[in-house]
């Protein structure tokens, strides 16, 4: 029994956070909202240097996977920068191409971050198809290669942008891994979300510790101090979650920490918007970034319901 | 990269999981004890800590000499987990167990904790906490209950309140002003422990929300004290008071085993009720919290194990806890349709217990104040 993350795991998330705070995210954001995904493709090629992506690939298709542990630890530094793309749809993909031709094929480029995939939900969309070079659409019949992306359906994050596939392409394979996907997906978000949260709340304990009205430092008054309190409660809950659903990997083990990691990242949200106040309410400040992307994680690869269904799925 | 975190348990540690389920399964009362807080439960409850204590099952995590069994802090929690799941009673000796003896281990002397620990472990003497005062609760370094030295001890003058399990326990520790001209209020306290019973003691029970007399004020007028009750040297109460409030006292008042057979009860519930759709996503909380709160612990037990001081982090820990009983109780009285008035069932007792943990052992404001201060370092202000 051994539940904490070991001297190099916490210098692997370190070095990524250093790397992305060198790599002013927010102006990489707000270009990628805008459909100019420059910024965004070089960015994403240093994550993949990292080897972020490797995590989900294994090593015959030129990755070091499967390790969930560290990919928790990555996304959770991705999520608190606020990094673009289909991160979370690219680790889905790498697990849906399984093993085999599809997998020969396609894993080597998304190891290497030089090739950024998405996936079609059951909505019909997929994030960031535009910007995607691999579109996959999983069907009754399998997944298929789709020819492409339709037209950007905006999200409430601006940086997610929504795009239907085509129908059609070459089939793939007839029996993708579509549930394992579902939980490294999970996973991922999970992940995500809560290092969106901790950014929102390292943002927050910020602004009011600096922001001052009658006299003293709003962060001295405890309505604020509580909800503060509150919110790191939430997330420091959800870490070992999180940790534990990595290590296990178990479906009901993985919805139940993407259902809390979201739900505090959201609460979180809510709390810095509060707290910041109207200047928290505008597009031009940063805070923004993170704040629409809580709420658009929440029902991202599974809503809280179809989360808490697959919790008593497995309890009863 | 390897992944060197584990979740599953030694070898050595499932053993000792199963040789305290088989104890359990041939010791755990078929029917559920009266309550702790009415006298009959109060000595059922005393009867049962004496037959765990027999067997070496009541402190397991004390050294052996003291009745234990020098288990460390993970075989405890699957100690617990066990206790729990097998639907045990409550433990009337958990206020000495868990606030008293830490403080023994850490600052008594030899000879207090060969005198004092093993009658606990048994409960032959049960212990009630003498901390708050009319006029000192969250701020608990205003009060004002006085130590006087005496010949040989001191004489404890004052009144103290809200004493849980006083109304039938043996005896009681707390903090008591020993010196009134120190300069500031959390100076010049001293920590006694001192015989409910002793002259000078008059014990007036107080019934909580449901009437029960879960616990006591407590009138003092020149109770002697001898020197050999004190913990520490005298003046030092408060530090040695804070000092295992953090620590391992922070993880071990309240196991995760207890919410995990909590939540697995009121999943039973819902199933039984028909899995009404009203309470679904409250009971996939329960389900989910009692896990994080394991976890949770998992790791701060880690943390602890390899050295680290836990301090403000149990503050996170109690609010989470206290919060979540009662949300579980709250939900299976709402399961309970109309039934869910009656007083008379394990859900109604348990609930009115829960109702008090958000108040007890730090209010919750308190804890808040403790995260956003120490934890996120948010400037002091007024309370």
């Amino acid at each position: 029994m051994r539940f904490l993350l070991d001297t190099e795991q916490h210098a692997f998330a370190d070095s990524l956070h250093a790397m992305l705070t060198a790599a002013d995210t927010p102006a990489v954001v707000r270009d990628w909202s805008r459909g100019d995904h420059a910024g965004g493709r070089a960015l994403w090629r240093r994550v993949a240097e990292a080897g972020v992506f490797g995590l989900v690939v294994p090593e015959e298709y030129g990755g070091l996977g499967p390790h969930p542990v560290e990919l928790a630890v990555a996304f959770v530094e991705l999520g608190r920068h606020a990094v673009p793309g289909p991160l979370v749809e690219t680790v889905a993909a790498a697990v849906l191409l399984g093993e085999g031709g599809p997998a020969k094929r396609f894993l080597p480029g998304l190891a290497a971050g030089e090739l950024i995939a998405t996936v079609a939900t059951p909505t019909g969309y997929a994030l960031d198809g535009d910007a995607a070079a691999l579109h996959l659409a999983p069907t009754p019949e399998g997944l298929h290669l789709s020819p492409g992306p339709g037209p950007v359906r905006p999200s409430l994050d601006p940086a997610r942008r929504l795009t239907p596939l085509a129908p059609g392409g070459e089939l793939l394979t007839p029996d993708p891994s579509s549930a394992h996907a579902l939980t490294w997906a999970r996973l991922a978000t999970a992940a995500q979300a809560l290092g969106v949260g901790l950014a929102l709340l390292d943002r927050t304990v910020a602004h009011v510790r600096q922001r001052t009205q009658f006299g003293v430092p709003i962060g001295s008054f405890q309505a604020v101090k509580h909800r503060l309190a509150d919110a790191k409660i939430a997330l420091e809950f959800a870490r070992p979650l999180l940790f534990g659903a990595a290590m296990s990997l178990r479906p009901a083990d993985v919805a139940a920490a993407k259902l809390k990691a979201c739900e505090a990242a959201y609460a979180t949200a809510r709390t810095a918007l509060q707290l910041h106040g109207a200047i928290g309410y505008t597009a031009e400040y940063d805070l923004s970034l993170w704040l629409t992307k809580a709420r658009a994680l929440r029902t991202a690869w599974g809503t809280p319901e179809e989360c808490g269904d697959a919790v008593l799925e497995a309890a009863c | 990269m390897t992944a060197t975190v584990d979740l599953t348990h030694a070898p050595a540690d499932e053993e000792f999981r199963a040789e305290a389920r088989a104890w359990l399964a041939a010791h755990v009362p078929r029917t559920p004890l009266p309550s702790l807080e009415t006298a009959e439960g109060f000595a059922a409850h005393r009867a049962w800590e004496a037959e765990l204590a027999a067997d070496r099952w009541s402190v397991v995590s004390w050294p052996e000499e003291y009745g234990g069994r020098g288990a460390g802090l993970l075989r405890w929690l699957v100690f617990e987990e066990e206790y729990w799941a097998a639907g045990a009673p409550g433990r009337v000796g958990q206020n000495g167990i868990s606030l008293l003896a830490p403080t023994l281990f850490d600052h008594g002397t030899e000879e207090q904790r060969a005198r004092v620990l093993p009658p606990m472990a048994s409960a032959e003497v049960v212990w009630a906490q003498a901390w708050s005062e009319p006029e000192a609760g969250s701020d608990l370094a205003s009060l004002t209950s006085r130590a006087v030295r005496t010949d040989g001890g001191w004489l404890l003058s004052g009144l103290k309140t809200w004493s849980s399990r006083a109304a039938f326990a043996d005896r009681a520790f707390g903090l008591f002003r020993s010196d009134p001209g120190a300069p500031k209020p959390h100076q010049g306290l001293t920590y006694l422990m001192f015989d409910l019973r002793a002259p000078g003691v008059t014990v007036r029970p107080i019934g909580r929300l449901d009437g029960k007399p879960a616990f006591a004020e407590l009138f003092l007028d020149e109770v002697f004290v001898p020197d050999e009750d004190v913990i520490g040297e005298p003046g030092q109460g408060w530090r040695i008071a804070m000092s295992t409030t953090g620590n391992e006292r922070g993880l071990t008042l309240r196991s995760p085993g207890r919410f995990l057979a909590s939540a697995a009860r009121l999943l039973e519930l819902w199933q039984a009720r028909g899995r009404p759709g009203h309470a679904r996503a409250r009971v996939v909380d329960a389900l989910i919290g009692a896990r994080a709160y394991q976890l949770f612990t998992y790791a701060a037990a880690g943390r602890f194990l390899e050295g680290a001081a836990l301090g403000p982090e149990s503050s996170m820990n109690k609010v989470f806890w206290s919060e979540y009983d009662l949300a579980l109780h709250e939900t299976a009285l709402d399961l309970l349709g109309e039934e869910g008035e009656s007083a008379d069932t394990d859900w109604a007792e348990g609930y009115v217990f829960s109702l008090a943990g958000p108040i007890y052992a730090g209010t919750n404001e308190i804890q808040r104040d403790i995260v956003a201060e120490r934890l996120l370092g948010l400037p002091k202000g007024r309370r």
